[in-house]
């Protein structure tokens, strides 16, 4: 549970296309103090007459409370249902009903090490500002993102330049190198001495990531992707199944013990069903 | 004179009518840190079970218009461990606690109903003998008038003393007011109207249901009419029996309705999730609504939709 979390009005500063993204900025007071990458808001959508009920949940791509109107959000947002769809067509002045930071937030080392960092689509939005702190704390920052094609890679130029190297993958080729994050990772880790991978996007590239991070044996930090009713922890329907330091797997809430998990501790490949030996399985 | 916002159900009375709905506030932690829990009339727990369980695998959830399905399965971690941890949480938060209880069979119920028997701090049980989301239909108990009566005769039996027993059942029945008379002759002391409708989303790109479950709960604004409905007639039939409504309910205006049809008091589900201090937004909008229509108390504006037109 996020401690930090408020629910807001908040107002939109900006909203620009960015491929096939939007990039929007929210104002949002206190919330900008206490949001580190990982964490991630849920805001309400339609306006108060819609027919959509739930919340819609956004990694924070970047966060300050430094803003000329107090603290502000970025957020990059893929209009590919009708609730990203709606909110990608509001104008700044716009108000918002907001909710955050949410979930846990990527674990930063003490010591200074080499990262990898790996994204998925828009899932490449809050690996920047986690590149920003590591950077800031010694680290070697190095990243690969991935995506369908060209369009769906997002990769602001002030971001490209908080890396120390970028390597691109498009499933059609249409920039970078042809195929997925995965077929490149294994040669990043042994030449760069990769000692930590932090990753997010959908849940099959997740799945392969903790496979190479075992093989490795690197640590392995992912924010997971399961769909969400409320985002503060009281539905119950984004749990996913987890191995606890007990042994024991447990199928817990991936909105409050996540998104940011440790890639080695999931139970994969687990839709659709309870894996045996859940606790309380039934 | 000011405004009696009181409410009873059965011999548990409460501040105000505004309730949270069982498996809709999590453990009242969650909620906790949007607002202080004893502003609620009632926190409504998690229905419980005998023993932890894990529910049922993901896809749970799919949106729908003005509402949701949920296929949760009951995840929880089990009566011991909930009386440990939880209760006495709650307890210290100073909020009017009802427990929901939900077994696999009458024993089960039997079983639960003698673990809340010396449970100190308690309003009232939630007996929930029609959750949908259970592999076999065959053990939603309120769907049957003999197993809706064992359920809610073996809690009586064991529960002992003062505790009042809310029944909940379901409105996919063909009278559910037959159904509301079995339990309440059997030693319900009030009634908790509605749980979710059993229904289906078949995902159009996969071509199979959508849910791992296959099907699941309706709940939200969708399902409000049918609580509206089985709240009056339920009330029709039973007017001394007290109603606790639910059935998407999103604002004091919704909260009005299912009190006109003859609820008491109003649990707040689905609303929450789409607004974590739903359930002191519509408090504050329900009174406002009361008192602008002359009701001097809550009790006034119960049933009165029920009464005939006069000049």
């Amino acid at each position: 549970m996020n401690k930090f979390a408020e629910q807001i009005t908040s107002e939109i500063i900006s909203n620009k296309k960015v491929g096939a993204y939007h990039h929007m900025v929210f104002s949002v007071g206190d919330i900008a103090k206490h949001a580190k990458p990982g964490n991630f808001v849920a805001i309400s959508i339609g306006g108060a007459t819609s027919s959509m009920v739930l919340r819609r949940a956004f990694a924070i791509y970047r966060a300050s409370d430094r803003g000329v109107s107090g603290g502000f959000v970025e957020l990059v947002i893929a209009p590919h249902g009708p609730g990203s769809i709606w909110l990608t067509s509001l104008a700044p002045g716009a108000t918002v009903n907001l909710v955050g930071p949410l979930g846990t937030a990527f674990g930063i080392p003490t010591e200074p090490v080499k990262a990898l960092l790996v994204g998925g689509g828009y899932g490449s939005a809050p690996l920047f500002g986690l590149s920003e702190i590591l950077k800031s704390r010694g680290c070697r920052v190095d990243m690969v993102l991935g995506a369908s094609s060209a369009m769906k890679i997002y990769a602001p130029l002030e971001g490209k330049r908080s890396v120390s190297s970028l390597t691109i993958t498009t499933d059609d080729g249409s920039v970078g190198t042809p195929g997925k994050v995965s077929d490149v990772i294994p040669s990043l880790i042994a030449n760069n001495g990769i000692e930590i991978i932090y990753s997010c996007g959908p849940m099959g590239m997740l799945e392969a990531i903790t496979k190479i991070a075992e093989e490795f044996g690197v640590m392995h930090q992912c924010a997971i992707e399961e769909s969400m009713a409320c985002g503060i922890g009281v539905c119950m329907t984004c749990v996913l199944p987890i191995k606890g330091e007990d042994g024991v797997i447990r199928m817990l809430r991936s909105c409050i013990d996540g998104p940011v998990v440790d890639g080695s501790s999931v139970i994969w490949n687990s839709k659709r069903k309870i894996p045996e030996g859940t606790w309380g399985a039934n | 004179m000011s405004f009696d916002y009181a409410t009873a159900l059965g011999s548990a009375n409460f501040n105000n009518p505004i309730f949270t709905a069982s498996g809709c506030a999590g453990s009242g932690k969650e909620l906790s840190q949007f607002f202080e829990l004893r502003e609620l009339g009632a926190l409504v727990t998690k229905s419980i079970m005998v023993k932890p369980r894990s529910g049922r695998a993901t896809p749970r959830m799919a949106e729908t218009p003005s509402g949701m399905l949920n296929s949760i399965g009951l995840q929880g971690p089990g009566i011991d461990t909930f009386l440990e941890n939880d209760i006495p949480w709650l307890r210290e938060q100073g909020v009017a606690i009802v427990v929901s209880i939900a077994g696999e069979s009458v024993e089960d119920y039997a079983v639960l109903a003698r673990k809340m028997r010396a449970v100190p701090g308690i309003s009232a049980l939630e007996v929930n003998i029609s959750c949908p989301n259970v592999e076999n239909r065959g053990q939603v108990f309120a769907c049957n008038p003999e197993t809706a009566r064992a359920a809610i005769e073996a809690v009586r039996r064991n529960i002992g003393g003062e505790l009042p027993i809310i029944a909940k059942l379901t409105p996919d029945v063909t009278n559910i007011a037959d159904i509301a008379e079995e339990v309440v002759a059997a030693g319900a002391d009030a009634l908790a109207l509605i749980n979710t409708v059993l229904a289906m989303v078949i995902d159009t790109n996969t071509m199979r249901p959508k849910l791992a479950g296959f099907t699941g709960g309706l709940s939200g604004p969708a399902i409000r009419p049918i609580a509206v409905r089985a709240i009056y007639q339920v009330h029709a039939r039973l007017p001394h029996v007290k109603i606790l409504g639910m059935g998407g309910v999103s604002s004091g205006r919704d909260a009005l309705e299912l009190i006109l049809a003859g609820a008491s008091a109003i649990s707040i589900g689905t609303a929450t999730f789409g607004d974590p201090t739903a359930c002191l937004r519509i408090k504050d909008e329900l009174e406002t609504l009361l008192v602008e229509r002359g009701f001097n108390s809550l009790k006034e504006a119960v049933g009165y939709a029920h009464r005939e037109v006069t000049q």
